[in-house]
């Protein structure tokens, strides 16, 4: 394990007065949230929300209208589009099908961004990622389509972790993926988190998923924010805005109206 | 009722491998069917996809279909003829797929792709199948139902595009649905919206329905009784309001595995895949 991360402690991230404008359409207005070092934050609305944009916003994919991003807890932080702040803050997509060059092996996905960086010592580092999202040195001349959904997510992890960021930016990291295997990769990323120290900054439209691994959360609609909330609260009932009431409702499954009250608690 | 809509006995598709043999993807399910609705869930590679299609005939080429019954009320889909199989499809079984944006037509405007599964199952003025499909698609709750019938697929959003493809399935009046994942592109709240009205679908018309799903938990608030397949068996029957009391401990481990509200373990149970469950 090389000196950076584990003893600079932890790298916040703050968000204010985000815009995103493309062409005339606002995709968000006015963002501002605050992530503690060693956080992590939440994102949940339904599609066409902003909340995927957000995210593309503060990794510079997409263009900022308006409003700051920055790093926070030290001085010296990177500013967002310098080539260190992109070292310190990498980004995990919604669909592994999607996210992995098709005609690159896994070895090549994972040594561009060391390239890029100039990262020396690729060989044992690209053994140690895969050795850290629980897939062996065997994986490490395949092609993604040799791979299951679950291996390729994990791929992606490895690459976002790769150059040992301190922020890790998620994008539906889950969606894509078969129930038991969203489980098991929703441990690896807690694990990882738990052991780098990582602030975390997860968009889900499964409030369930969030609240899992997440501290806090923020609900957006229609590119504002609808409310920000702490996972104990919601898990508790205990929400202010009516649209969060809704996505809880209809996070709990299907009811017919009248519902059958026995089968609407179990679930 | 006294004979089921759909009797399904010991079936099984194949599909040939490159070397020869062949790999069995569906192996030996059986049940039956009457006005109900019925879930088949499991993870991607269950079979549970090539069990709903295979009813229908829609098995990829090169897939070989076996099965002791396979009764739609009382026709033997696997030896009627090719012309009755045809007339069945979309006339009175109907499938919902699970992707609005690949299923429909992207260069045919939605309202003539409506027409088209009308017309060629109930042959009429083009005028009176104008106004089917309009109705057709009130009936899915779309509110302007003139100009969405005008738009092209890419031009609507994917709960309308979900919304439209249900009309379309529907139109013809048919006797049995397979729905196979047909909110799983959708958003939780328009989620709920289609299932509300695949509900009342199936409530006014009398509908039979297989509904096709990896989410155990929103088959199983929406469903009557629930089968759960792993690797192309069924390994557990369950009446959707006991799925809390499954034994299997594959549908356990799939409960399981799911976070809860309120309530999530950490680290998350996963899967501990046992070999016997193939025999199971």
């Amino acid at each position: 394990m090389s000196a950076r991360g584990v003893h600079q402690g932890g790298i916040g991230l703050k968000v204010d007065g985000l815009r995103v404008v493309f062409d005339r359409f606002v995709a968000v207005d006015g963002v501002s949230f605050d992530v503690r070092p060693g956080e992590s934050f939440g994102i949940v609305g339904e599609s066409g929300s902003g909340k995927s944009t957000v995210l593309r916003a503060i990794c510079g994919l997409a263009p900022k209208a308006a409003g700051e991003v920055a790093l926070t807890a030290r001085a010296d932080l990177p500013a967002p589009g310098s080539k260190a702040y992109r070292r310190e803050v990498q980004m995990v997509f919604q669909d592994p099908y999607g996210s992995l060059h098709p005609r690159q092996t896994v070895d090549r996905i994972l040594a561009e961004p060391l390239a890029i960086h100039g990262v020396a010592d690729a060989e044992a580092r690209i053994e140690r990622a895969l050795e850290e999202v629980g897939l062996g040195a065997g994986f490490r001349f395949r092609y993604p389509h040799q791979l299951s959904g679950g291996q390729r997510q994990r791929i992606a992890i490895a690459r976002a972790l790769i150059l040992e960021p301190q922020v890790l930016l998620l994008d539906e990291p889950t969606s894509a993926l078969d129930a038991s295997v969203q489980a098991e990769v929703l441990n690896l990323l807690e694990a990882l988190r738990q052991r780098r120290g990582l602030t975390f900054i997860m968009v889900s439209h499964d409030l369930a998923v969030v609240t899992h691994l997440c501290e806090r959360l923020m609900v957006m609609r229609r590119g504002q924010v609808v409310e920000q909330i702490a996972s104990a609260e919601l898990a508790a009932h205990r929400v202010q805005a009516d649209y969060t009431r809704s996505l809880m409702t209809a996070s709990q499954g299907f009811r017919r109206v009248p519902p059958r009250a026995h089968e609407a608690q179990e679930l | 009722m006294t004979q089921p809509l759909l009797e399904v006995q010991n079936l099984r598709v194949a599909y040939p491998n490159r070397e020869g043999g062949a790999t069995e993807v569906v192996r030996g399910v059986s049940f039956t069917l009457g006005r109900e609705r019925l879930g088949i869930v499991g993870e991607s590679g269950s079979g549970k996809s090539q069990t709903g299609r295979a009813i229908l005939g829609l098995t990829a080429p090169g897939g070989q279909v076996t099965a002791d019954r396979l009764n739609f009320d009382g026709i033997d889909l696997l030896t009627c003829p090719p012309a009755q199989r045809r007339s069945l499809r979309g006339g009175r079984i109907a499938m919902i797929l699970q992707d609005p944006k690949y299923a429909l037509d992207p260069v045919m405007r939605i309202g003539a792709q409506i027409a088209e599964t009308l017309q060629s199952h109930a042959p009429l003025a083009r005028r009176e199948a104008q106004v089917r499909v309009h109705e057709a698609l009130a009936a899915v709750g779309i509110e302007d139902p003139q100009r969405v019938a005008t738009l092209y697929p890419h031009e609507v959003s994917g709960g309308m595009g979900q919304r439209a493809m249900i009309a379309m399935m529907l139109i013809a009046g048919p006797e049995l649905l397979i729905a196979d994942e047909p909110t799983s592109a959708l958003d939780v709240t328009v989620q709920l919206q289609v299932l509300g009205i695949l509900d009342k679908l199936v409530a006014d018309r009398g509908m039979g329905l297989i509904f096709v799903s990896h989410d155990l938990r929103l088959v199983s608030s929406f469903c009557d009784r629930v089968l759960v397949m792993y690797a192309g068996r069924v390994v557990e029957e369950i009446a959707a309001r006991d799925l809390q009391n499954a034994r299997h401990p594959y549908t356990r481990g799939l409960l399981n595995c799911l976070p809860q509200l309120g309530n999530t373990q950490h680290p998350l149970p996963t899967l501990d895949r046992q070999p016997e469950w193939l025999q199971a």
